[in-house]
């Protein structure tokens, strides 16, 4: 498992309370995820500001260095990635799945995956193993559970919320370690020109209405305790018959695995 | 119907006063015909039903001191089924396509709320089209607010099939040209499948979209911290309670069948299926299926054992929690965890109304209860009174039994 090239794609994240710039939280435990992989050989990519210190807490893992795109902030990150991940020779490219500043839309990993013509794994929880150019990995589902998947090298893969927890970083490794600028060529990003970013307001809470038309539904509707009676109960019954309606009702819902 | 007893003063009163012009037809008419004739042989006949009359309690009353009270007939309110108006769409303007989660197979609370989304987008002219990946249950699609129903069916499409979902879509997207797509921005599908056919489509789409009103819509952006305001764009990822769902029409939900085959592709993901995780470790908050134990459970040996059979993540009563037989972080209620789970199956728990509370998230209860009257049972959509012990040792057997036949198959 440990000849296969993997390329972490950071950004700098936001603290929610502070607002201050920070190492982000999944970016992070993308890299832990590549660390447990390949180690101190994990490559790391950024494009933006190389001289952002947030970015060095992610080399305070354990890391020496680090290539950054060099760009100013709103523009297009896709075109710069792609271009240079086309020539990487990568076989695994790791990222968060929603960025903690600016859109955060969480589409790159889907668009650079279209671009470059690999395959998504979306959510990925642990890679088991890598043979013969095939991945076969645990992806992460709501509700705590995992599903295996076989993937063909080379792939994108998102990590969310389920993947292992990140490392502390270090200040020593943090300080010696090496940001690589690169100059490329800038594209703006078009979005900005017709949307603008606002302080977040908060959601209207939803209001509960109440249709009733009477005196005698809006009484009902206030004084309802359950909403039962629609059930069906199964009364003097063997309880094998009683266990083999809910087992039947269990099977019909899926969550006999 | 409504069963609502009335009283009619009007008549009441009538049956009072014997010099009412109307009396001798009202009371004769109220009660069904004559109470006493004389028969043709001169015997006094009576009918004995139609002596007295309904109180307001719906219970007969007979008054014998001869000052009858009111008409005998009951009086019920009319009745009360409201057939909802039907919105139909014969030619549509415009299509607005939504795909919902369907977890479950059955409609989502935020698929419903983006249905409500669709239907304020498509107005009186457009129409809303549904498209539905393998088996459903849902059967309320009609007043969900679905004009149209795309049903996609196939072996390809079953599982974790992203890719060949996304070229259904396109399949659609070409057909139809929609003037929206509205997916929802969640974990349980809608979220990846939204950014893949955004990714395909070239859209690019608004996410975690809260609200879209005059062509603008609000979405979350960057860490919540942010709102991203905009035109809003042809594919809408929307967030929970986006719009209110539909509540006062009915649509047709018309099956609409797809023109083009849909392209086929080599899957590049191979879904190997769901690997068994410790039900022990999943939170309680977000389990799927938990087995919950109350006072009635008595033998904690066997339930445990259950849980383990079932594959069940266990919670409690806050009565077992207290009397030490599950850890307090189990409890289930309102001073305990709230769950969310899709099935909870409770053993033995009467249904305080802390309880009922905590679980009022979930979408099938089963109740296993030896009272047939308490409140458990009737908030559950399968209830089966009878002991608990017999119950669960028939069921552990019928899931060991499951388990087995089909790891022969697997074979």
């Amino acid at each position: 498992m440990s000849d296969i090239k993997v390329i972490t794609l950071v950004s700098v994240g936001s603290h929610p309370t502070s607002g201050r710039p920070r190492r982000a939280e999944q970016d992070a435990r993308a890299v832990e995820l590549g660390m447990r992989l390949v180690g101190d050989r994990l490559q790391l990519l950024h494009a933006g500001n190389p001289q952002e210190e947030a970015l060095r807490a992610y080399l305070g893992m354990g890391l020496s260095e680090m290539t950054v795109l060099e760009q100013p902030s709103h523009c297009d990150a896709l075109p710069l990635l792609n271009n240079y991940l086309m020539d990487a020779g990568a076989h695994l490219v790791l990222t968060g799945s929603q960025a903690e500043t600016g859109e955060g839309s969480g589409a790159l990993p889907y668009l650079l995956a279209e671009r470059l013509g690999w395959p998504l794994v979306v959510g990925l929880a642990e890679v088991e193993k890598v043979d013969n150019g095939v991945a076969q990995v645990l992806q992460a589902l709501p509700r705590g559970q995992r599903r295996r998947l076989k993937v063909r090298l080379p792939f994108v893969a998102s990590v969310d919320n389920a993947a292992p927890a990140a490392r502390q970083n270090a200040f020593g490794p943090a300080r010696r370690g090496e940001l690589h600028a690169e100059d490329v060529a800038v594209i703006e990003d078009s979005l900005l020109d017709e949307a603008q970013l606002q302080p977040a307001r908060p959601r209207p809470k939803r209001l509960k209405v109440i249709k009733a038309k009477t005196g005698a539904e809006r009484m009902k509707a206030a004084t309802a305790k359950t909403s039962g009676g629609t059930g069906q109960v199964l009364k003097d019954v063997p309880p094998q018959v009683g266990a083999e309606a809910i087992f039947k009702l269990l099977r019909e819902e899926g969550v006999l695995r | 119907m409504s069963d609502i007893i009335r009283r009619d003063p009007r008549a009441e009163w009538i049956a009072r006063n014997r010099l009412h012009p109307l009396h001798a037809a009202m009371t004769s008419a109220a009660a069904g015909g004559e109470t006493s004739w004389v028969g043709p042989n001169g015997i006094l006949r009576k009918n004995p039903h139609a002596v007295g009359f309904m109180g307001p309690n719906g219970i007969k009353r007979i008054d014998r001191s001869g000052a009858q009270q009111g008409g005998s007939a009951k009086r019920s309110a009319a009745s009360t089924v409201v057939q909802l108006p039907l919105h139909v769409v014969e030619q549509p303007a415009f299509h607005i396509a939504v795909v919902p989660d369907m977890v479950g197979g059955r409609l989502t609370s935020h698929d419903k709320d983006l249905l409500g989304l669709a239907n304020k987008l498509a107005g009186a002219t457009g129409a809303v089209v549904a498209v539905v990946f393998g088996d459903y249950k849902e059967t309320a699609f009609d007043t969900a607010g679905v004009d149209r129903l795309v049903h996609i069916e196939g072996e390809a499409f079953d599982g974790y099939a992203p890719e060949a979902r996304v070229l259904a879509l396109s399949a659609v997207e070409s057909q139809l040209a929609p003037r929206h797509w509205l997916l929802p921005d969640s974990r349980t599908g809608g979220g990846e499948l939204g950014r893949r056919l955004g990714a395909k489509l070239g859209e690019r789409a608004a996410t975690r979209v809260w609200q879209v009103a005059d062509g603008q819509c609000i979405g979350r952006a960057g860490a919540g911290q942010q709102d991203l305001v905009r035109q809003a764009p042809r594919l809408i990822l929307a967030a929970v309670e986006c719009a209110d769902p539909v509540s006062d029409t009915r649509h047709e939900a018309r099956a609409l069948p797809l023109e083009h085959p849909i392209t086929r592709c080599l899957p590049r993901i191979e879904d190997l299926g769901a690997v068994a995780v410790d039900p022990a470790l999943i939170p309680m908050a977000e389990a799927e299926f938990i087995l919950s134990g109350g006072n009635g459970v008595k033998d904690w040996d066997q339930f445990h054992h259950a849980a383990e059979a079932l594959g069940a993540t266990e919670g409690a009563s806050r009565v077992a929690v207290d009397d030490g037989f599950m850890p307090r972080d189990r409890q289930v209620g309102a001073t305990g965890t709230w769950v969310t789970a899709r099935v909870y199956l409770a053993i033995g728990i009467s249904g305080a109304i802390q309880h009922l509370q905590g679980i009022s998230a979930c979408d099938k209860v089963v109740a296993v209860n030896m009272d047939p009257g308490c409140d458990m049972i009737k908030r559950a959509d399968l209830a089966v009174i009878g002991d608990s012990r017999e119950i669960l040792a028939a069921l552990v057997e019928l899931v060991t039994e499951y388990r087995q036949g089909g790891a022969r198959d697997a074979a």
